[in-house]
């Protein structure tokens, strides 16, 4: 690779922006068709009940309605919603129709689809639709799920869908006869990604071909391809998936979701093409939901501080039924409960547990965001009952590099084994406090200027990156001489136009203006996919690129010399666009095929990479009003090699904010009889340009990652996992003389006002 | 989240618009900057069969300063109240709640009356018409009349207003140049509902012992309120750091708030007190 | 029943129900999908137009309301031959990822610095505070808008 004007780490400015700015993307509510049916959905208003009787005839009645569909439409079983991840056979009796059959499990699930002229017709009629449901009681909180007194699946026996179990070392040996120990109960809120764009598909049915076009669909569509052609009868290439613009995913988006089966389904069925698009109460209570989990901790040190051992008891509230990836975030939390920092002896169990409330999925960062608060704040505890400095506990405990790369707890099922792959956690760490001037600001810690007290807090973490097992790039150079690019990747606003524009350019030794585009996600562009979860996309994608570059230069030395009349291990490819061979004589890229030469790369990969930092956060609380002002904060991270420093500094404050919005005001609330009262962005509230104002984030790429070609690690998580432990432990710093110990997220103003009621 | 479907009328007149609510039996509503009104449609918690547009009523948009005080057109928006320079003398109070409202986007919509009617108990405007003692002029098919602010507001989004009335303008009484006024609101984020608000404003007589105090709570009923018991903590006394301590107990005391998703009863009572005792201290800071 | 305005310099007439937002109304009807849908519920911003010069939400309108105004969308902010200085400001501060939430802010931001050119970051924030963002955490959008001023002060000082 070429080192003058590299492309990899240039701020290039991003090529998406030229449309986004105009407003000219092409998000799939901004698709029309003719002819086109929209489809509105019914959702149970009860959080729990048995379907006595569906009365859909005032509705098909209605003016502008077309039809109807009830779970007695779709055929003899109803499909089910498959798992993408885990999908272990325990969890196959939790699976989620993608219609209510007899039974309702949730507030929000479907009932039935009105498909009319227009959306407002559509929702018109489902107020006319009349469900008859036996309420059963309802199962809210972890004590009346495992209690088991009333069950979601009868045939289950048990409400607890799994239990994952993370040893390393002998815990029980470790805290026998430890000198110091301590035992915490601690919280995390259900909360949620909640992208800007709401869901919504396009579903074509071209009966003549027996081909079925999807539109809308984002994230994993080579999955999400494989799913509906089975659950349709339709062999895979009658099926084909195109990713438009995405308004946001952040892990939630794109996800096999009931609707990915029953909107291709009403197209089929209705033989016209049929438009959803979610409106946002409706996103609140159907887009998977994360978070929410409680852990019973126990930690074990030396009376220096040295971590003896860590073990405990988590649980994960699932909601109402296994989705895709529900069981990502609780399998996290067992394995990363240890974070960046070195615990030869661990021994936790993860239990997941079902109950009446929206199903959950993974929102960026899945189980790290949870166990960062609990293992931080633990930590802040220890250090002060042992009367050591918070930032030597953490430093004398940190993985150091030498013992890289690290061996993380094993995760059973699975026998699932994980290592830290490189990285000096000391030095992000360390740049951090310089940051953020710690030792001088410091000292106004727990200290009350003008009625307000300031606290500060420092916390690391690691971010999982580069999921494998495979990515798949095809490259093609056109017969004008400039480049296509075709990822299995997905966008979802992360840029990745432009980073894939910057990898394939620079590989190819051209400038970006050689670049024609990149063409990402949608099922046609490459012969198989993956897709954009556990920041895998410049890895993976990145890495799939090279290997079709490679390819590519090989085809193209290959044709290049029949006409030069060399052999083509003789053949350079120059800048300027041109294939030089022997004596000097050369061709131009442009017109040596009439058709194109086009050739794919895979990367393969069974390992992950770990980005890593610090986060360091300055506030100062009102204790009378329980506000928490945000005075300063700084994230350190190493992401191994940055390929667009602009893109990868805005994922980290993007990141953070969410980060920060889970750690003071995001939380799904319910009832006791499973109403969820969070049910409009006025009452469900997300940071804002004016709550979060001094961010400062600094990526640095001194370690990179051993494991692929371009030597990167995937970052656009590590921003949001440490964000809730770090304010936590700000406030209760702050509230030290209160005697104020945070143990549940959000810290809302209510909540630090009640811990500064002492 | 599409609306139900309603039929809809933009008259020229005021008492068109009047024969025009009342031709709905109960089931028209006056349409003024819809802020409050479309989203409860959005949601199908409202279904009117006709919306009433007053926008063309040019008689209702005006903001008029006399003697008597400031006279506010029902169909005056937040923005027009804001950029009105005269206002930051004429009634500074008014001028810094409506700064509060919501954002940037809605205040160049919003309007006085909708808000008045619409009487959400967290709403500035209905917290300013009460601490001020303010008159509403309404007319309806049975004429014109007047409704004080403490009798207008009943409840949460109830109002005396019967359903062919609509707001004409809202009167605050004179400003006088010496007064010490405050507004202190908290809300989750910028633009929120306030979980608690407190309007204050005293008269400080020769002896700068305080005078005439008025002190609202928004927020922490079912409906914005004077304090009556704060207020006598108030007159007659300095305003120190002693009495605004007592003002502090008083309006704990006053209130009895209702728990939701977003305060307790016990934290919103907290709240007010400290509200209250922040305006205070910045009326008399002035 | 007919509403007749003028989107972005052209005068249009539609035919709509009542019930249809100014949104929609852009979106489905005039084709101008630069205008988003977020919330219907005029919390999240991505729907702002500008109505007769100020910035509105543009799904807590009816487009029968619009009746007689004139209306301004992203399109109508936008040229096809170069970025204008308060877009190319967005793009050089990376002020958007996902592109969704990006019409709003560049419409709410026109409108401000049209009136106010030497607003303040605070005032910025606020204004912006509006407009909501999942990706970017605002930092780099409120950036952009600052650095922006500059173009806008310029030209309201060739307009006198």
């Amino acid at each position: 690779m070429r080192t003058v004007n590299s492309l990899i780490g240039s701020p290039i400015e991003r090529l998406e922006d030229l449309r986004f700015l105009r407003g000219r993307g092409e998000y799939v509510d901004d698709l029309s068709h003719n002819g086109c049916l929209h489809a509105a959905i019914l959702r149970s208003s009860v959080a729990h009940g048995r379907i006595r009787s569906i009365d859909v005839s005032a509705a098909r009645s209605l003016t502008g309605v077309h039809c109807v569909i009830t779970a007695k439409d779709i055929g003899n079983r109803v499909p089910r919603v498959p798992m993408r991840l885990q999908p272990l056979p325990e969890f196959e009796a939790f699976a989620q129709p993608v219609i209510a059959e007899n039974k309702v499990r949730y507030v929000g699930e479907a009932i039935a689809m009105v498909l009319a002229q227009t959306p407002a017709i559509a929702e018109d009629a489902l107020g006319l639709i009349a469900v008859d449901i036996e309420p059963l009681p309802v199962v809210i909180g972890r004590h009346a799920s495992t209690g088991n007194a009333t069950l979601l699946f009868d045939e289950t026996g048990s409400n607890v869908a799994m239990k994952f179990r993370a040893a390393r070392g002998d815990a029980a040996a470790a805290f026998k006869n430890a000198p110091y120990t301590r035992r915490e109960n601690l919280r995390t809120q259900r909360h949620m990604a909640l992208p800007m764009e709401p869901r919504g598909l396009l579903a074509q049915w071209d009966a003549a071909r027996e081909k079925l076009t999807v539109f809308g669909a984002a994230k994993v569509l080579f999955f999400n391809r494989r799913t509906i052609a089975k659950q349709m009868g339709l062999p895979e290439s009658a099926v084909e998936l195109v990713e438009n613009d995405v308004g946001g995913g952040f892990g939630a988006r794109g996800e096999f979701y009931p609707e990915d089966f029953l909107i291709p389904f009403a197209a089929r069925y209705t033989g016209r093409p049929v438009k959803w698009i979610e409106d946002r109460r409706e996103h609140l209570m159907t887009v998977n939901h994360a978070r929410e989990a409680q852990c019973d901790i126990e930690i074990a040190c030396t009376r220096e501080g040295a971590i003896l051992g860590l073990r405990g008891h988590a649980y994960v509230d699932v909601g109402a039924y296994m989705r895709t990836n529900g069981a990502v975030a609780a399998r996290n939390i067992a394995q990363f409960m240890s974070g960046p920092y070195r615990i030869e002896n661990i021994d936790i169990d993860v239990s997941l547990f079902l109950s009446n409330k929206t199903p959950v999925g993974t929102y960026r960062g899945p189980g790290r965001f949870e166990t960062d608060f609990f293992r931080e704040r633990l930590f802040d505890m220890v250090a002060r009952d042992l009367g050591i400095d918070r930032v030597e506990f953490r430093r004398r405990n940190l993985v150091p590099r030498e013992a890289m790369p690290y061996q993380l707890a094993t995760i059973t099922p699975f026998e699932s084994k994980d290592e830290l792959d490189s990285g000096d956690y000391r030095v992000t760490l360390d740049r951090c406090l310089a940051e953020i001037d710690w030792q001088e600001k410091s000292k106004l810690a727990g200290k009350a200027v003008n009625g307000r007290y300031h606290g500060f807090a420092v916390g690391c973490f690691i971010e999982g990156g580069a999921a494998g097992p495979k990515e798949t790039a095809r490259i093609v150079l056109e017969p004008e001489g400039d480049f296509s690019v075709y990822v299995g990747s997905s966008a979802i606003g992360q840029g990745l136009e432009t980073a894939f524009a910057q990898i394939a350019a620079d590989a190819l030794e051209l400038p970006m203006s050689s670049i024609r585009g990149v063409f990402h996600g949608s099922t046609s562009y490459v012969s198989d996919g993956y897709g954009a979860y556990h920041s895998r996309s410049i890895v993976m994608g990145g890495s799939a690129i090279l290997a079709a570059v490679d390819n590519l230069r090989a085809a193209i030395r290959i044709e290049a010399a029949k006409r030069l009349g060399c052999k083509d291990n003789e053949v350079t490819i120059a800048e300027g666009a041109r294939a030089m061979g022997r004596n000097g004589r050369s061709i131009s890229l442009r017109g040596l095929s009439t058709s194109g030469i086009s050739a794919e790369g895979a990367f393969l990969n069974k390992k992950h990479t770990y980005t890593y930092g610090a986060h360091a956060a300055h506030v100062a609380v009102d204790p009378k009003l329980g506000h928490v002002e945000l005075i300063d904060y700084v994230v350190v991270e190493d992401c191994g090699r940055i390929i667009n420093p602009l893109t990868v500094r805005g994922q980290a404050i993007g990141s953070v904010v969410q980060g920060l919005g889970g750690a003071v005001m995001e939380h799904l609330q319910y009832d006791e009889q499973g109403q969820l009262l969070t049910g409009s962005l006025a009452d469900y509230l997300i940071p804002t340009a004016s709550d979060f104002p001094n961010i400062r984030a600094i990526v640095l790429e001194q370690h990179p990652s051993p494991i692929n070609p371009l030597g990167a690690k995937g970052a656009g998580e590590g921003g949001i996992i440490a964000a809730g432990g770090v304010m936590a432990n700000a406030v209760a710093n702050a509230l030290s003389s209160f005697g104020a110990e945070p143990r549940e997220l959000p810290l809302t103003p209510q909540r630090i006002w009640e811990l500064a009621q002492g | 989240m599409k609306m139900p479907p309603f039929d809809y009328a933009c008259p020229a007149t005021l008492s068109e618009a009047v024969a025009l609510l009342a031709s709905g039996n109960g089931e028209a509503k006056a349409l003024a900057g819809g802020q409050s009104l479309l989203p409860m449609l959005a949601f199908r918690l409202a279904q009117p069969s006709l919306l009433v547009d007053l926008r063309k009523l040019s008689d209702l948009r005006e903001i008029s300063i006399s003697a008597d005080g400031v006279r506010l057109g029902a169909m005056v928006r937040w923005r027009e109240i804001l950029d009105d320079a005269r206002l930051s003398c004429a009634h500074p109070l008014l001028k810094a709640a409506v700064a509060e409202v919501a954002h940037y986007q809605i205040r160049n919509r919003g309007t006085v009356g909708g808000s008045l009617a619409h009487a959400d108990p967290a709403a500035e405007m209905p917290g300013i018409a009460v601490t001020c003692e303010a008159e509403i002029s309404v007319t309806g098919k049975s004429g014109a009349r007047v409704i004080r602010a403490s009798d207008f507001f009943q409840g949460p989004l109830m109002t005396a207003l019967a359903a062919d009335e609509i707001i004409v303008d809202v009167r605050l009484p004179r400003w006088p140049p010496h007064r010490r006024w405050g507004f202190m609101e908290f809300a989750r984020r910028r633009g929120d509902f306030a979980l608690a608000a407190a309007a204050v404003f005293y008269d400080p007589d020769e002896r700068a012992k305080a005078c005439n105090a008025h002190i609202g709570a928004i927020g922490i009923a079912d409906r914005p309120l004077r304090l009556a018991s704060v207020e006598a903590v108030l007159n007659g006394s300095s305003v120190d750091d002693e009495t605004i301590a007592q003002a502090d107990a008083a309006a704990c005391a006053a209130v009895d708030p209702q728990d939701d998703i977003h305060a307790s009863a016990h934290y919103r009572r907290a709240l007010i007190g400290t509200m209250v005792e922040r305006a205070l201290k910045a009326a008399r800071a002035r | 029943m007919k509403s007749r305005f003028e989107v972005n310099g052209t005068s249009v007439e539609v035919e709509v129900e009542p019930r249809l937002t100014l949104a929609d109304c852009l979106r489905h009807q005039l084709r101008l999908t630069g205008t988003h849908v977020g919330c219907e519920h005029g919390v999240c911003g991505a729907c702002t137009v500008l109505l007769d010069g100020a910035a509105v939400r543009s799904c807590l309108m009816l487009a029968v309301q619009a009746d007689g105004s004139k209306i301004v969308t992203v399109e109508g902010l936008s040229n096809d031959a170069d970025l204008t200085p308060l877009q190319k400001s967005f793009r050089k501060h990376h002020a958007l990822q996902c592109g969704f939430c990006t019409p709003g802010m560049i419409t709410t931001a026109h409108a401000l610095l049209s009136e106010e050119p030497d607003c303040d970051a605070a005032r910025v924030r606020e204004v912006l505070s509006g407009n909501l963002c999942r990706c970017t955490g605002y930092i780099s959008i409120v950036e952009a808008v600052l650095d922006a001023r500059a173009a806008y002060k310029s030209r309201a000082a060739e307009n006198g």
